[in-house]
């Protein structure tokens, strides 16, 4: 496979179908986090790091144990303990070589285990990306490049959607639709936009 | 608190997508049609209610330092049940939730359901939690699912998800019925003829179906909600500030009357 299959695959999961406006997977995050920029770039700079180490580990135990000996419908019960212990593991490492990071993203791990944005892009890459004759490096790289793109466009738009946020507490707005309604909305509008890219790649 | 109301919390008092914002994604991804949004809510009570009761069976068994893992060892076997009888028995519908059934297993809705209520009560109370509150989020995802559809088509189908009851996909609800309707009475008064051409489908707003329409629908949706929260709290704030201003003046007579009482005793 040539370099550019990877290259769209990162472009696609980033913009076109992304994964808050496009798959609405991470939306507790979205409306959760997004409060203050700092805490987004927090947030997201944690889900990337975790979702590409997530999904190259689920890709690889999909091809080499459970399709090999034929279990291939345990893969949500395999998965999910996969992402609940490989984030505890993260933690603990974290916690011991780098204290600094650990000071920026150790507080937003315990939150990645019940992100779905984790769980869909494992799941997806194995329903989209996975086939029986497909050799075992280009899979995971191309799964891999799935995972940055798709933690990119998280990130991208938990920045825009916080830097909106931040506008939007200090502007005057009807009581009715203060807080959750509004950000919706502002959503929806943002969606509409990039719902414009369909079709590019 | 009684069965009854453990049963009706669910529905609007402690509406689990409406009130506390829990599964938002289900809420979004699969109410682009009624039927879809019916279909992920049947799922989503099938699993609540079995873990529930698995939960709360094992409550004492399972050690306090490991309870989540095994919460969630025990979501995912029933999603993963749940998932094979969907794809046995509704295949359409497994196609259009996709991913959207192993995801059940994340849903914050069902973790905190057995943290927060089975791992502490008794089996049948976390039965019927997880009933009541598993047919609160299908009650919250079916209002989204049918404003969306009505919006983006002008008709309610049933029948080409969920192939139960039914043996061709039928309109529950058309706008074309009304304006057939209106046109017939009309037709009736004499000498006067009219006639429609097209269906409510050309007139429909087909962004609705599209993620965007998600977003905006649920904060339409949301914002109602909030502005009738609003309206009552106001009218407890005003009711507290009457009820403060006629303390206040009753006090103040009472001063007046013991100032008044002191004058006469002084003179």
């Amino acid at each position: 496979m040539s370099w550019t299959v990877f290259v769209a695959a990162i472009i696609s999961s980033m913009l076109i179908n992304n994964v808050i406006l496009m798959r609405f997977l991470g939306i507790c995050p979205f409306l959760g986090v997004s409060k203050k920029s700092s805490s987004a770039v927090g947030m997201s700079a944690a889900v990337l790091f975790v979702m590409v180490i997530a999904t190259a580990v689920t890709y690889t135990i999909y091809d080499l144990v459970l399709f090999p000996f034929d279990i291939p419908y345990i893969s949500t019960i395999a998965f999910i303990l996969v992402i609940a212990s490989l984030v505890q593991f993260v933690e603990m490492i974290m916690k011991k070589y780098s204290k600094s990071l650990y000071k920026a993203l150790g507080i937003y791990l315990p939150l990645i285990t019940t992100n779905c944005a984790i769980l869909g892009v494992a799941e997806g890459n194995i329903t989209g990306v996975w086939t029986e004759t497909m050799p075992y490096f280009n899979g995971l790289l191309l799964s891999v490049s799935n995972a940055v793109g798709t933690g990119l466009g998280f990130g991208l738009i938990l920045f825009a959607f916080s830097s909106v946020r931040e506008r939007l507490d200090s502007s005057n707005i009807p009581k009715a639709w203060a807080g959750v309604p509004i950000s919706l909305v502002v959503a929806g509008i943002m969606s509409l936009a990039f719902a414009g890219l369909v079709g590019v790649i | 608190m009684s069965k009854k109301e453990n049963f009706l919390k669910g529905f609007f008092k402690e509406n689990p997508i409406f009130v506390f914002l829990l599964g938002m994604c289900p809420a979004l991804a699969t109410t682009s049609t009624f039927e879809t949004a019916l279909g992920m809510g049947i799922l989503v009570v099938f699993v609540l209610t079995m873990s529930n009761i698995v939960v709360s069976l094992l409550r004492n068994l399972i050690p306090n330092d490991v309870r989540t893992p095994s919460y969630i060892v025990v979501i995912a076997t029933f999603v993963t049940i749940v998932g094979m009888l969907t794809e046995w028995k509704a295949y359409a519908l497994y196609e259009a939730l996709g991913v959207f059934i192993p995801l059940i297993v994340v849903n914050c809705l069902i973790l905190g359901r057995a943290e927060s209520f089975a791992s502490k009560n008794k089996v049948v109370d976390s039965a019927i939690d997880g009933l009541g509150m598993g047919l609160g989020f299908t009650f919250a995802l079916v209002v989204i699912g049918f404003v969306r559809e009505l919006l983006s088509t002008g008709s309610i189908m049933y029948g080409n998800y969920l192939p139960f009851f039914v043996d061709k996909p039928i309109y529950l609800f058309t706008f074309d019925w009304l304006i057939d309707g209106v046109v017939y009475l009309i037709n009736l008064i004499p000498n006067i003829s009219i006639l429609v051409n097209g269906s409510i489908e050309d007139v429909a707003i087909p962004m609705f179906a599209l993620p965007a329409g998600a977003f905006i629908a649920l904060g339409l949706i949301l914002s109602f909600i909030q502005s009738k929260q609003v309206k009552k709290a106001e009218k407890l704030e005003a009711e507290r500030k009457a009820l403060i201003a006629e303390k206040r003046r009753i006090a103040l007579e009472k001063k007046k009357a013991a100032a008044l009482k002191k004058v006469g005793e002084s003179a």
